[in-house]
């Protein structure tokens, strides 16, 4: 064999290939096998799921690599895929529990009445308004929810389609009333801290209700606009209930297994271990694909799950592409702002702060959000290029309600980082990677002391080590940050944001497209319609 | 209410402090405060169901065989010993009066379990027979320990090997320091088992389970779970989806194992059976109703929801109260119980209706109120179990 890679040219000819078996991959791939289309997923890893992918990272410990949770998964995706019937299967998670530094907690539990006398313990106006609070949420997101499953209207040359939907846009704003759109204008303007601070008074309740604020973004609890990630935050359903979060089964690798499984059930071939080098474009049409390997395989639409920056600028030449669209994308904002840290451990660890030790972890999430101060104090340090020394995280410890994860009686942790900063002033993650470990361990067993002497095994994921494994751009867990002046039909760019591109019959369909980032499977199922919409 | 054997047990863990009342005795709804991860806990590790208050007999003697074959629908001469069958059993005029388990523990020992009490029509079947009936109900504590991870569990608790014992078989062993039988069998339609102990080993029995469990993420639950995952396994329940014939004096609220979907356990061509002429005689004409599962359409739900400015509602309980169904306006059945499975997605239930319109695939309209509006929601006939993983028999 001779070191060089020849060309190879693939026998078989598919209607679409998919670049990217991450879960909006798969669910394009579903849609588009369902129409009767022949389709092809190529991943790059050994894997399909992308960020939502299980492994046995430690023998008999299954993790949940990267993302570790569901809700956002849009009802629709799982009715019209039947994915109940390819392995879905989501405990809700109904609670969780925040330690403080003081050694006393705030929780959430299952229960309104318990969650309100709860609250109690700390504020009594809190705990009144609590509830109105989360019926503002439960409204604006239900104002809302509508646009999550839109195409976005194209503002920049409006088709007789986007008016109807602009029509249709304005009407609903209209309806909301004045008071929704004066909340509504709050949200998208304003900080979570601040936005919270209008409800409550006890600094911890702001602290952990700001926590859906800032996942996944290169900002703080004070920052502007984190408001609004908190709504999308409350957009989750599950079983027609707002807000709810959930496990699946093995890890959201299972929620991708489940896509994947309808897919092929549909006809779909699936192809791991395959990187992409370049999509092929032929008079500015996409014509199919160039592995690495050498192989090219045709086809007559090429969707991309990538984000947006290698969807543009690695998968395709930028002189194919208009000048004003490669800036866009080039200052689209990924800034990858967490981690993630997976243990295999020997035994439950007891957070010292909890009634009952055991019971926080069946309910749902830990969170590591004792104050405001400790939450913005984590951003300030990464802002310039570090990671917090004493980090917020978000802990989910499925095997207390998935034994499967886990050999009988051992036990698998989650754990979400805020903030690591991809960029590093000083030092690079290779070296940092451990620190970094170590400062979340560190701050995690101030609060459950034995949790130390229960790590069977430590994986950590840096910003860079989550860009290099999982190819997304800075390591943001969104295809790019769900901030405002990045969403809906500015996602990815003004007059791209219908899962089209400047090249015929490329199409893309990743978490960089509407509504954006989490499992949802929204920008997956739209691209699939539009496609569907465009070539049948 | 009577404390089961388990009380000084379930009672400081049900934080709910929600109660019952089952055949006499108290039983705890759910648990914690609501019930979703006591269900999720029977379709994903574990769950420990106090069935306590079951009624249970045992059959002894040379001619127990003879009286259950005579009471049961079911061929009982095919039961081998070590074998569990399900059965109902009717009166003379093919009328539902219960149904339950058989387990033939002995050449000439069986326990039969029941939802009500069944001693006198048991001995009255008996007359002239060599055969003694017991009612065991108080003497006879029992847990079913339900759900993909039971098995490991029950292993890694019991004194002999268990992974032979196939669905529907039954075996003794020890627990801990008591000797019990070990039943695999259970209302959840999922991998699990029942086990049937001695009340004065009830506590010990719980605790060692209880402290296995914690490897297998064990969670107690109560009837809430059981009645959701109880219509996921297309089970029916008494007094919910019919009523015994015993109990009701109008032959309309009568129903025969034919109507509910029964059949298969009918064995019209043993010798004698109570009932069995009416029952030819029904099965001859046709049965007046077919039990049937029913999947409503969601989406149509939801379409009403938005009618009245409402997101669409899903309930998070089971529900048993009777609503009617119907076809082209007319009122064909009733569904008797319903529930939306998390597991499924999807809105099932239970129903009964006239045989024309029982093919799979048919669309009926159930009745559904929102609001206190009464509509209809189009709902299609679909094959029972709902729910029935591979896992339940391997």
């Amino acid at each position: 064999m001779s070191a060089s890679i020849s060309t190879t040219k693939s026998a078989t000819r598919y209607d679409a290939i998919v670049i990217g078996g991450g879960h909006n991959g798969l669910t394009t791939a579903a849609y588009l096998a369902k129409a009767g289309r022949k389709v092809l997923v190529l991943e790059r890893r050994h894997i399909l799921g992308g960020a939502a992918v299980s492994e046995e990272v430690y023998p008999g410990f299954t993790f949940t690599v990267c993302s570790y949770v569901v809700s956002l998964l849009r009802p629709e995706v799982i009715r019209e895929l039947e994915l109940s019937k390819h392995g879905l299967q989501i405990v809700p998670l109904t609670g969780s529990f925040t330690p403080m530094e003081n050694g006393d907690y705030l929780a959430f539990w299952p229960d309104d009445t318990d969650t309100r006398e709860e609250i109690k313990r700390h504020s009594v106006r809190d705990a009144d308004r609590y509830e109105e609070f989360n019926q503002l949420m439960f409204e604006m997101a239900y104002a809302v929810k509508p646009i999550l499953g839109m195409v976005p209207p194209d503002l920049v040359s409006p088709s007789l389609r986007d008016l109807g939907t602009l029509r249709e846009l304005a009407r609903h704003i209209k309806g909301l009333g004045k008071r929704k759109f004066h909340y509504l204008h709050k949200i998208m303007t304003m900080s979570a801290a601040d936005f919270l601070a209008e409800f409550f008074e006890t600094d911890v309740m702001k602290a952990a209700m700001s926590i859906n604020g800032i996942i996944g973004t290169m900002l703080g609890p004070c920052s502007p606009g984190t408001a609004y990630v908190l709504l999308h935050h409350f957009m989750g359903e599950l079983d027609g209930a707002f807000t709810a979060w959930g496990s699946q089964k093995g890890g959201t690798g299972g929620v991708s297994e489940a896509l994947a499984s309808a897919a092929r059930s549909y006809g779909a071939e699936t192809r791991c271990s395959t990187p992409v080098k370049q999509v092929i474009v032929k008079n500015g049409r996409a014509v199919g694909v160039a592995l690495e390997s050498g192989e090219e395989i045709y086809s007559d639409v090429v969707v991309s799950g990538c984000d947006p920056k290698v969807t543009f600028l690695k998968l395709i030449d930028r002189k194919e592409l208009p000048g004003d669209l490669v800036e866009s994308i080039e200052k689209f904002k990924f800034r990858g702002s967490s981690g993630k840290v997976n243990l295999a451990l020997d035994g439950l660890p007891d957070f010292t702060a909890a009634p009952d030790p055991s019971y926080v972890h069946e309910i749902g999430m830990v969170e590591i959000a004792p104050s405001l101060a400790f939450m913005e104090q984590a951003y300030d340090e990464a802002k310039y290029g570090g990671f917090s020394s004493r980090p917020y995280m978000d802990v989910v410890v499925p095997t207390a309600v998935d034994p499967s994860m886990a050999p009988p009686g051992k036990h698998v942790m989650s754990i979400f980082v805020q903030y690591a900063n991809y960029e590093l002033t000083n030092g690079n993650w290779e070296d940092e990677r451990e620190n970094f470990g170590d400062a979340v361990i560190d701050t995690l067993a101030e609060f459950a002391p034995n949790l130390k002497e229960m790590i069977l095994h430590r994986q950590v994921l840096s910003p860079w080590d989550i860009e290099k494994e999982f190819a997304l751009t800075a390591g943001n867990i969104f295809q790019g940050e769900l901030t405002l002046d990045q969403l809906f039909f500015l996602r990815p760019a003004a007059g791209w944001a219908q899962y089209r591109t400047p090249i015929r019959n490329y199409y893309q369909c990743g978490s960089g497209t509407h509504p954006g980032g989490g499992i949802t499977g929204g920008p997956g199922r739209l691209a699939a319609l539009e496609i569907l919409r465009g070539t049948s | 209410m009577q404390p089961t054997p388990f009380h000084s047990r379930t009672a400081p863990l049900c934080v709910s402090n929600s109660w019952l009342e089952w055949a006499g005795y108290q039983s705890a709804t759910m648990y914690a405060l609501e019930h979703t991860h006591e269900y999720h806990a029977v379709r994903m590790a574990t769950a420990l169901f106090d069935v306590s208050p079951l009624y249970k007999f045992h059959i002894h003697g040379p001619d127990a065989m003879r009286l259950l074959d005579r009471v049961l629908t079911r061929d009982v001469t095919r039961c081998a010993v070590g074998q569990v069958m399900y059965s109902a059993w009717c009166d003379d005029a093919g009328h539902i009066i219960d149904d339950g388990t058989l387990a033939r523990l002995e050449d000439n020992f069986y326990r039969l379990t029941t939802a009500d009490p069944s001693l006198a029509w048991l001995q009255d079947n008996g007359y002239g027979m060599n055969v003694q009936v017991e009612d065991v109900s108080e003497s006879l504590a029992a847990l079913a320990l339900q759900g993909p991870t039971s098995r490991d569990l029950l292993q890694s608790a019991a004194t002999t090997n268990l992974s032979r014992l196939g669905y529907f078989r039954a075996t003794r062993t020890g627990i801990g320091n008591a000797r019990v039988t070990v039943t695999r069998t259970g209302y959840t339609g999922d991998l699990g088992y029942e086990v049937w102990i001695e009340p004065d080993d009830a506590e010990h029995v719980w605790d060692v389970l209880m402290d296995r469990g914690r490897s297998y993420a064990i969670k107690p639950a109560g009837t809430l779970a059981l009645e959701m995952v109880r219509i996921e396994a297309g089970l029916l329940l008494s007094e919910v989806d019919f009523i015994s014939c015993r109990k009701t004096i109008f032959e309309v609220q009568k129903s025969t194992p034919l109507e509910l979907g029964l059949g298969w356990m009918v064995h019209l061509d043993k010798p004698f059976f109570v009932g069995q002429q009416a029952i030819r005689e029904e099965k001859a004409r046709g049965p007046a109703w077919n039990a049937v599962g029913v999947e409503i359409d969601v989406l149509a739900l939801e379409a009403i929801y938005a009618e009245f400015g409402m997101p669409l509602h899903l309930p998070w309980e089971a529900w048993d109260t009777p609503v009617p169904v119907y076809v082209d306006g007319q009122q064909v059945g009733k569904a008797t119980s319903g529930t939306w499975s998390p597991t499924l997605k999807k809105y099932v239930a239970l129903a009964r209706v006239r045989p024309q319109h029982a093919a799979l695939g048919s669309t009926l309209d159930i009745e559904m109120t929102v609001e206190a509006v009464r509509r209809t929601v189009p709902a299609k006939v679909v094959k029972t179990p709902f729910f029935d993983p591979a896992r339940k028999r391997s």
